[in-house]
């Protein structure tokens, strides 16, 4: 089969693998049909994450047809067309029976610290992603989903972790009627989280990025009020002055570790790798949020320690909310959503790349060229 | 002078828009208002239905002693197969995971001077074969020519901007230094050859 490998820090091609075989009797072996580039997939590509292996495959979010199951799988069968959760958990640990499904113990053998993830690296459990025309999905069981009939592929690829996540986010900042909410990062997920923020009766929601079109995107798909934080001195400042100097009820930092903004912090973090990520959006929602507001954090970051603010978070009374997001458990309102017409997440995408071309993808993606949101990788797999 | 207003007194900021004119704007605004229709409240659902069925799963067949956390008391029963630890990366990694739990800094900083050494191993590797390593393929640095790299970035005022200029020599720097020192380094056993007295005949 096709399948993207990593060959270094920002180095990708396209070499041919074997499919991959059942490992456990509860493994399914997918087809991929649709993959997507997610930003946290940035942070494998620019080597931030150890233990990233020279030739392992990434990608997290996909959809696909199931092309084998193993011999305890009893919820699906060969033709059935999936989405899978970028949570790869087992269902019944102690995190997994309460919920917490992204924090499952039984999946990762090398970390306690995080449950695992497709093609994120070893950090994350070491399991080959679906940028590539197969993928094990281990406890075919218990993560992935048939495809209700009526669902758009492409919906179903971004509800594999964008959505939810974004929707996830704005959950964890407990919004009550009428808040102000802060999103910081106007790609996938902060649109998501900021389109989600609504749904949860918020008054009032500002998005800041960097990138103009983007914050177009945030204006028009979420009906959000933007600012470009490259215009203003100090965007905090900002923020207070456009909050009558209260600050944000709740803030939802949907950038993590790539943060621009701050030329220190993204060479020390971004570039030399000496921090888990760069912290410029997560410092900014703690100083731009209320006392005794909240931060929701969902953007991703590294296990090395990290600069933030948390004088500043102690000093406020801040709750500070934060997760990997338990993808199954937002499903079944999120389709509702989709259904009844709120949320189209079809909407964010801007490329469609074919698997062989995955390199020039990562680079569009990673520069941020040609008004790229969201870029889907097309298999090429029969 | 005007009255100080909130946050000095008590009062909160007016909402700029009503219920009724954000439900009029936004679609489901507020579909989701009430807490119990958050799939996410409360964070903790014991018992939530999940499709497991089993207490604990069957082991998965461990094929090489698979490297893990001390921090775990026994190897999870599913683990991903991905690149198996090889070389002196996967001998740095193997002593990383052995030696320090997740808390210690020299456990991460470990497993990332171990992906460098990953990379210059298969950098390495690849020049002995017939497919060697191409930067730029692999770097998809083309896009910038299909994908208006000119275009997406000139006259944007984007945030970014100001420190690409690092990236190449982040990317090339430690290939230009390594092709330095082994110039230098050639050059220097050519002179000591050259400098070696001719051995005396008896």
């Amino acid at each position: 089969m096709r399948a993207m490998v990593y060959r270094g820090p920002y180095k990708i091609r396209v070499e041919e693998k074997d499919i991959p075989p059942i490992e456990h009797p509860n493994d399914a072996i997918v087809r991929v049909t649709t993959a997507a580039i997610c930003g946290s997939d940035l942070h494998l590509y620019h080597g931030m994450m150890p233990d990233t292996r020279v030739g392992m495959t990434f990608g997290h979010e996909f959809v696909g047809v199931v092309h084998d199951v193993g011999s305890s799988v009893q919820n699906l069968a060969v033709g059935d067309r999936v989405m899978v959760p970028f949570n790869v958990y087992c269902g019944s640990c102690y995190f997994c029976s309460r919920g917490l499904f992204s924090n499952c113990h039984n999946v990762n053998p090398n970390a306690t610290a995080v449950g695992g993830i497709y093609g994120y690296s070893h950090t994350c459990g070491g399991y080959d992603g679906g940028q590539a025309e197969y993928v094990r999905v281990p406890f075919a069981d218990v993560g992935p989903s048939k495809i209700p009939d009526w669902m758009d592929e492409v919906d179903a690829v971004l509800l594999t972790d964008a959505l939810p996540t974004g929707y996830f986010g704005a959950q964890l900042g407990d919004i009550v009627e009428g808040d102000t909410v802060v999103v910081f990062g106007a790609g996938p997920v902060g649109l998501f989280a900021a389109k989600s923020a609504w749904l949860m009766g918020a008054g009032r929601v500002i998005v800041i990025d960097h990138l103009e079109y983007r914050l177009e995107k945030a204006r028009t798909f979420a009906h959000a009020e933007t600012y470009n934080f490259a215009e203003y001195g100090d965007i905090v400042v900002h923020l207070k002055k456009a909050t009558d100097y209260l600050g944000a009820d709740v803030v939802i930092d949907a950038v993590g570790a790539e943060a621009d903004g701050n030329f220190l912090q993204h060479v020390t973090a971004t570039k030399l790798k000496l921090q888990g990520g760069s912290p410029v959006a997560l410092n900014w929602a703690i100083d731009s949020v209320r006392k005794g507001g909240t931060v929701s954090v969902v953007g991703a970051y590294g296990p090395i320690f990290t600069a933030v603010k948390f004088g500043d978070a102690v000093n406020k009374g801040l709750t500070l909310r934060m997760n990997q997001c338990p993808v199954k458990r937002q499903w079944p309102r999120l389709f509702e959503h989709i259904r009844n017409g709120y949320l189209k997440p079809s909407d964010i995408v801007t490329h469609h790349v074919p698997l062989e071309h995955i390199a020039e993808g990562y680079h569009m993606f990673s520069a941020k060229l040609d008004g790229c949101i969201k870029p889907l990788i097309i298999s090429t797999a029969d | 002078m005007t009255e100080p207003a909130s946050p000095y007194t008590a009062g909160k900021p007016m909402p700029k828009e009503s219920a009724a004119a954000l439900m009029a704007r936004i679609p489901g605004w507020g579909a989701d208002l009430d807490p119990k229709d958050r799939p996410s409240f409360p964070r903790e659902h014991p018992g939530i239905e999940t499709g497991a069925h089993w207490d604990f799963p069957e082991r998965q067949q461990e094929k090489w002693p698979r490297e893990r956390s001390i921090e775990h008391a026994i190897l999870p029963p599913v683990f991903g197969t991905s690149t198996p630890p090889k070389g002196a990366s996967g001998a740095i990694r193997k002593y990383a995971y052995k030696k320090y739990s997740e808390a210690r800094a020299a456990h991460w900083l470990l497993l990332i001077a171990a992906d460098r050494v990953d990379a210059w191993e298969h950098h390495l590797r690849s020049l002995a074969t017939l497919h060697p390593d191409n930067p730029l393929t692999e770097t998809g640095v083309l896009s910038e020519f299909t994908r208006h790299g000119f275009r997406s970035r000139a006259g944007k005022r984007r945030a970014d901007v100001s420190h690409q200029w690092i990236d190449p020599v982040l990317v090339a720097g430690p290939w230009v230094l390594a092709g330095l020192g082994a110039v230098a380094a050639v050059r220097a056993l050519t002179v000591r050859a050259l400098r070696r007295p001719a051995p005396r005949r008896k």
